[in-house]
């Protein structure tokens, strides 16, 4: 059995090389063998490589149902004139590089895709342009996939008829780093994905958010930027989601916010700046969540908590030129708001300890009322309401008196930015 | 009139109050710009000034004035010239004098800073516009506090109550009703409660043409969506100079029936 045995495993790298050889590049280009990618694509065997000329090919429903290694030169052009799904990945370790896709149609039917994969593993989309598709990459009940460096611009008009630029449903281990994503509805969707990381990424000018989370668990997204999107970021429904070092930055608008927290338990939100955002992060119904070493600038709210939050902590968190710092209708349970800077902080610091003597009551009188009677807004800069914060700050009636931070950072707490 | 007008002005222009108040405005403008390159927080807090300082120095200006020139006033009355001219003529001296300072105050830091070509244009247009409509408006309502009464310390003290009343108190109780009915759709009677307060006008005015109006929600789309229109800006004016035209329109008639 043993001299067999060695015997084999001496062959083994052999056969290895052996396979390697028989592995064939295949190119494609107008006046090659195979002028069309979809028909280099059914002649090639496992292993393969495709390389495709510069040129453009208009071809739908390319499906990839073998594990090949497809490579642009030059970002040749593959444009579906608006008719259907492009490229279709059914097996693993497809690796898809340097394309330019374009063009797909909108359906009301199905969610037709520039690049899907379906059911598949260890898949690479990595710096293809995908412009004016409907949805762009759609990736359905997958795992460990890469999708990277790519560049997705989309001409979403209105939400009802735009799709998402990455689209996950259902998948796992997805790595999500480096794209440059706008002009879709949502930047970078997420249904039913667990245990993925997304960072690195651009997200502007998206009609709906930059990145959307729902019932998804265990995630992480950071060094990220959202700007000009109709909301920075949604979370909803989903548990121990890590947020750091991301960028929310001018998500102005009407019903717009940085961050949105719905339903979320045991995150961990820190190292973010919150830059000119109409909401800094809005937080409905969200338990056990802690707030650390962010920065909130120039907001219309930094903070909006609704009803059904428990165990919200904000420490060394540095609020400063918001319109309101914030406003909650009461303390809540067991939420703490102690230790951060806030710059409309008026105290005093006698021990010289760092810490303010007096305690500091971030909900302002008319934010409380504003609240209570959204259309009191109509007072905004009123000279009434400043009079009216005046004397509610020297005592305090109508707002929580629970909700303070005890001890108040004189100078702002400087925390190392990894982001700019 | 024209020529009591005239006098009223040069008279006006050449006083050392005139220079304060030009002056005033000129360096704040220039001292906001200055400390900071934010155009939408130089516009907020000239919007502060505007509509405190504006009305509360027109108050007292045209006040000051008709009594001051109460001897003058009544050399004038024993000439041949009709009533109503002599005190539209000074009204409009104080009125167009203090406008002018006004104007030139604020104007020449925004052509200085190349605003007139910019973007912000309609921003400043609004800002400038509201406050030579709020001194019009203040320095009518003094003239006749003034005509009505001629004890200076009951006149002062009715010119101050009413500033008070439409810079501070009127919104109090509009933030009283609104608190009270919160339980009903509020948008409509809000927009109609500002339109009656020529300082809450001025105000809503200037803040639509800001991006923080996006922190008014429902509320401001309701405004902007009225106040944006052509039918919303022609209500707006045509309430802004009813409260030019009422005051003027008191004078005229409390002047031909004062017993001097």
């Amino acid at each position: 059995m043993k001299p067999l045995h060695i015997a084999l495993s001496a062959l083994l790298p052999l056969f290895a090389l052996f396979a390697k050889a028989n592995a064939k590049t295949i190119v494609v280009c107008a006046d090659c063998n195979y002028c069309m990618p979809g028909d280099a694509v059914a002649v090639a065997e496992a292993g393969d490589t495709i390389l495709i000329k510069p040129g453009t090919y208009y071809e739908t429903n390319i499906e990839v149902d073998k594990a090949l290694t497809i490579i642009g030169e030059n970002f040749p052009v593959i444009d579906g004139q608006m008719l259907d799904h492009i490229i279709t990945v059914t097996a693993d370790s497809v690796s898809i590089q340097g394309l330019q896709v374009q063009n797909v149609g909108l359906s009301f039917i199905e969610d037709r895709a520039a690049i899907r994969l379906s059911k598949v593993s260890h898949f690479e989309i990595v710096n293809n342009k995908i412009f004016n598709a409907f949805f762009a990459i759609y990736a359905a009940n997958s795992s460990y996939g890469i999708i990277k460096g790519n560049e997705v611009h989309g001409q979403a008009v209105e939400e009802m008829t735009s799709g998402n630029a990455i689209h996950a449903w259902y998948c796992t281990h997805l790595d999500i780093e480096g794209n440059e994503v706008y002009g879709h509805r949502d930047g970078i969707y997420l249904e039913f994905v667990h245990k993925s990381r997304i960072f690195g990424n651009k997200s502007h000018n998206n009609l709906r958010y930059g990145l959307h989370f729902m019932f998804s668990n265990d995630d992480q997204y950071y060094g990220n930027t959202f700007r000009n999107n109709g909301a920075g970021v949604a979370v909803m429904f989903s548990k121990r989601i890590l947020m750091h070092d991301n960028l929310f930055i001018n998500n102005w608008g009407r019903s717009s916010y940085g961050l949105l927290l719905k339903e979320i338990n045991d995150a961990e939100i820190f190292h973010n700046i919150f830059d000119t955002n109409t909401l800094g992060i809005f937080i409905e119904g969200s338990n056990r969540i802690t707030y650390r070493e962010n920065d909130f600038l120039r907001n219309g709210w930094a903070i909006k908590m609704h009803g059904g939050c428990t165990d919200n902590h904000f420490s060394q968190n540095n609020f400063l030129q918001n319109t309101f710092d914030m406003a909650a209708e009461a303390q809540g349970v067991d939420n703490s708001y102690d230790e951060n800077h806030w710059s409309e902080y008026t105290g005093y610091d006698l021990d010289k300890d760092g810490l303010g003597d007096v305690p500091f009551r971030p909900v302002k009188l008319f934010s409380y009322l504003v609240n209570q009677t959204p259309e009191s807004i109509v007072l905004l800069r009123s000279p009434f309401v400043g009079l009216l914060n005046f004397s509610e700050k020297a005592s305090p009636i109508f707002t929580p008196t629970n909700l303070m931070d005890h001890t108040p950072l004189m100078k702002p707490f400087s925390w190392d930015k990894k982001i700019q | 009139m024209n020529k009591i007008l005239k006098y009223s002005l040069y008279d006006l222009v050449r006083s050392r109050w005139m220079f304060f108040y030009f002056g005033f405005f000129l360096l704040f403008t220039l001292g906001l710009f200055w400390l900071s390159p934010d155009i939408s927080k130089v516009a907020i807090s000239m919007m502060n000034i505007i509509l405190i300082l504006v009305p509360l120095i027109a108050t007292m200006f045209g006040l000051m004035y008709f009594y001051n020139s109460r001897e003058f006033t009544e050399l004038l009355l024993a000439q041949p010239i009709p009533r109503q001219h002599i005190f539209l003529g000074q009204y409009l001296g104080v009125a167009g004098s203090l406008s002018l300072s006004f104007l030139l105050g604020m104007g020449i830091p925004f052509l200085f800073y190349g605003l007139a070509t910019s973007s912000d244009v309609g921003l400043f247009l609004t800002l400038l516009v509201s406050g030579v409509l709020l001194s019009f408006i203040f320095s009518g309502i003094s003239f006749y506090i003034a005509l009505k009464n001629d004890n200076r310390i009951r006149g002062f003290g009715l010119a101050i109550l009413v500033w008070l009343l439409l810079a501070v108190a009127y919104d109090g109780f509009l933030l009283l009703g609104l608190a009270h009915f919160s339980d009903y759709p509020l948008e409509k009677y809000a927009l109609g409660a500002s339109l009656f307060n020529p300082i809450d006008l001025s105000r809503i005015l200037i803040l639509l043409k800001l991006d923080i109006a996006a922190l008014m929600g429902f509320t401001g789309a309701v405004f902007k969506k009225f106040l944006g229109s052509n039918l919303g800006m022609i209500v707006s004016l045509i309430v802004l100079l009813f409260w030019v035209l009422l005051p003027l329109w008191s004078i005229r008639r409390a002047s031909l029936r004062k017993d001097f």
